[in-house]
């Protein structure tokens, strides 16, 4: 219909391009139209997109920034900072560097300023805090030559470790905050290495995060796919019915889950009563399973089913069931039909679920902050111990950092696999 | 799923198995969530059933705690907080969330992908790095510790789940109502009102019901965020549970678990009558 119009106005205008009713060319007046619908559409978007970026992406970005920025010995030690680039890390600086020291710990008496070089500069070189004050304590009694002045009172001062530290930290951004996050120091020439074994946390807490995550994903797939093939192959009253049961605990508050997860596995608590009660165990003898790993696995799992079963289910209901009438037909025991030719078509919900629950569970914090006691940590707990109880800030943006890399990357897979569009709720 | 006659004792074995196991797995979803409810009324301050409970001695249920949760002003001044922070955020996410679907549901929208990208992000990155990412922003514009502050980061947490919902809901949308209705003279206002909202209500409620409950049941950023004044009942649980254990958090959570009863018969009904506006038989 449409092209016949057009045909028609082809044939009325001599020039060969077509016109419309008000004698525009017919190209430009449909890109008019084009535009002005695709205007109206962006506009619609715009305020949610202003909102998301300025109170969402802006900050989160901001946060990120925090893990290489260095803005301390710059800001409240300028000259220092400024006279210890021309020092070549040989033997110690001279004396130029050590009156811009004495001169920014003048200045800085009586303000915040010393107290937050001395905390940077003790993440880098332990005793730097006690060192920095005590050095600002005695800048007004200290005398020229301050190289042999400042020596002679802690001996910090005369080692070059010292002042390499402050020569790395003396640029407005820095690495060694991602460098403490992989478990590495720098050593007194500069090189990076391990930290002493003792100290090493975050290196195996990653592990351990990603493990976890790991091993929950891997049980809420175990026990979500019974469960929804049970519910694709009822009848739509008995499978909405169960999916309730599914949906009741995804709609229950996640505190009132995991206080019920402590009800139930403390050792005065309701499944060792029972198990004492029916005799399984002694009195004396009542199992740790909470405020440990086992904790945070049952609790997470059982949070994270739903997450698994939605999608599995969504996958499932699609399967037509003659596929495998037909293996069956052709000779396949109920075993080979199940494996090879059922479970092959639930690979998207598989998917889609798996890296789901994985995404959600490397970043919990709730739930293993509650019940996870020591053993069952995870990063997000030590971002939150860096961000408000260490306040090392730069540290927890670094960790932050990493695990946001993590996800986004997980989620980008998740997008391209099963597109975020066909994520279904509820 | 019915058994088929032809099925051997093996099958037929393995066919009650199987269910045995399922009921198991839904045991293990169900039974935390309902055994916190009887707990609630326990006369003792334990954590378990006591004999008296066990026997079904009268004496060995109370209301104590309910009376002890009524009676406290912090959980009730934390109940009137999560109403307010609740609903504040999710005015701000369903009215902005509806719109950006209505443009992302226009087969004009460039850049769609990217742009659907940054809108979900809120439901992707983790909490704890959303919450230390706010808690620096509304520190620096002095909005931390504020109810206007937290509203604002609950509703960009609550927009995805109403962009996704409404989304969904005008994929099914039969675009040449919109046009039948612009036909017969009615503008784009009259057609949205009239027409559109209409049948897309059903996806924008149950949108509204995800913001709502996902700020109502936040914890992590009010851990951030939120001051003395702005505790909601998440947060009292918190402390409630880190700090002084008591019973009254099975009380809060036997209410709560009523709430959401509630909110999941909401969005069933909303469900089947979006399936009946839309002509889906039920099978």
């Amino acid at each position: 219909m449409a092209q016949a119009t057009i045909a028609q106005t082809d044939a009325v205008t001599s020039s060969g391009s077509m016109i419309t009713a008000s004698g525009e060319p017919l190209k430009v007046s449909l890109a008019r139209a084009e535009r002005r619908k695709r205007l109206t559409a962006f506009f619609l978007v715009v305020p949610l997109l202003i909102f998301i970026l300025i109170t969402f992406i802006i900050p989160i970005g901001d946060m990120a920034l925090n893990s290489v920025r260095n803005p301390e010995v710059v800001t409240y030690l300028p000259r220092t900072a400024d006279a210890i680039q021309e020092w070549d890390g040989q033997g110690l600086p001279d004396e130029v560097v050590f009156e811009a020291l004495v001169e920014d710990l003048r200045e800085g008496m009586g303000t915040p300023a010393i107290g937050r070089v001395g905390a940077r500069l003790n993440y880098e070189k332990s005793g730097m805090r006690s060192t920095m004050q005590r050095a600002g304590r005695a800048a007004r009694q200290l005398e020229p030559p301050y190289r042999e002045t400042l020596v002679e009172r802690d001996a910090t001062w005369g080692e070059p470790g010292t002042w390499r530290v402050i020569q790395r930290e003396s640029s407005p951004f820095t690495l060694s905050y991602f460098i403490a996050a992989l478990d590495r120091t720098y050593d007194d020439e500069g090189n990076i290495v391990q930290v002493r074994e003792d100290q090493r946390i975050y290196v195996q807490l990653f592990i351990r995060t990603f493990m976890l995550s790991l091993v929950i994903t891997a049980l809420t797939l175990l026990l979500g796919f019974p469960i929804a093939y049970l519910m694709a192959h009822q009848p739509a009253r008995i499978a909405n019915l169960l999916m309730i049961l599914v949906l009741l605990p995804f709609w229950t508050s996640l505190l009132v889950r995991t206080s019920s997860w402590i009800v139930m596995l403390q050792q005065q608590g309701v499944l060792n009563d029972l198990m004492v009660l029916v005799g399984l165990i002694g009195d004396d003898g009542r199992l740790l399973m909470v405020y440990n790993q086992t904790g945070t696995i049952v609790a997470m799992t059982h949070i994270l089913l739903p997450f698994m079963v939605l999608p599995l289910y969504s996958v499932m209901k699609t399967i037509p069931p003659s596929y495998m009438r037909a293996a069956r037909s052709l000779g396949a025991n109920q075993w080979t039909a199940f494996w090879r030719i059922y479970v092959p078509q639930t690979t998207a919900g598989i998917g889609a679920g798996g890296v789901l629950v994985f995404i959600i569970s490397i970043g919990y914090y709730i739930t293993p902050a509650l019940v996870g006691g020591q053993s069952g940590q995870m990063i997000s707990n030590f971002i939150a111990f860096h961000m408000q109880r260490s306040l090392n800030w730069g540290l927890a943006a670094a960790l932050g950092t990493i695990l946001l890399a993590a996800v986004i990357l997980l989620y980008y897979l998740y997008n391209r696999i099963i597109g975020v569009d066909r994520l279904k709720l509820g | 799923m019915a058994l088929p006659t032809y099925a051997g004792p093996l099958e037929r074995s393995w066919y009650y198995a199987f269910r045995i196991i399922c009921a198991a797995i839904f045991v293990f979803l169900i039974a935390p969530i309902l055994i916190i409810i009887p707990l609630s009324f326990n006369a003792e301050p334990y954590f378990t059933f006591t004999r008296a409970m066990l026997t079904f001695d009268p004496d060995g249920y109370s209301l104590r705690w309910y009376e002890d949760f009524w009676n406290s002003t912090s959980w009730m001044a934390s109940i009137r907080n999560s109403f307010i922070i609740a609903i504040g955020a999710t005015i701000v996410s369903t009215s902005l969330g509806t719109l950006a679907a209505l443009g992302l549901s226009r087969s004009h929208m460039p850049f769609r992908a990217a742009i659907m990208g940054v809108l979900i992000s809120p439901m992707i990155v983790p909490l704890i790095i959303s919450a230390a990412g706010m808690f620096f922003f509304y520190s620096k514009i002095n909005m931390a510790q504020t109810y206007l502050g937290i509203i604002l980061a609950h509703a960009a947490l609550g927009t995805p789940f109403v962009v996704i919902t409404v989304t969904a809901t005008l994929s099914g949308f039969d675009h040449s109502l919109t046009r039948a209705a612009a036909s017969l003279g009615a503008d784009p206002t009259t057609t949205f009102f009239k027409v559109t909202m209409p049948l897309i209500l059903p996806g924008v409620i149950s949108g509204a019901l995800f913001a709502f409950i996902t700020s109502f049941d936040e914890v992590v950023i009010v851990l951030f965020l939120a001051g003395v004044e702005q505790r909601t009942i998440p947060r009292e649980m918190w402390s409630g549970i880190r700090e002084s254990i008591s019973p009254t958090i099975l009380a809060v959570a036997s209410i709560l678990i009523a709430i959401s009863v509630l909110l999941l018969l909401s969005l069933e009904l909303l469900r089947r009558r979006n399936e009946r506006l839309r002509g889906i038989v039920e099978s």
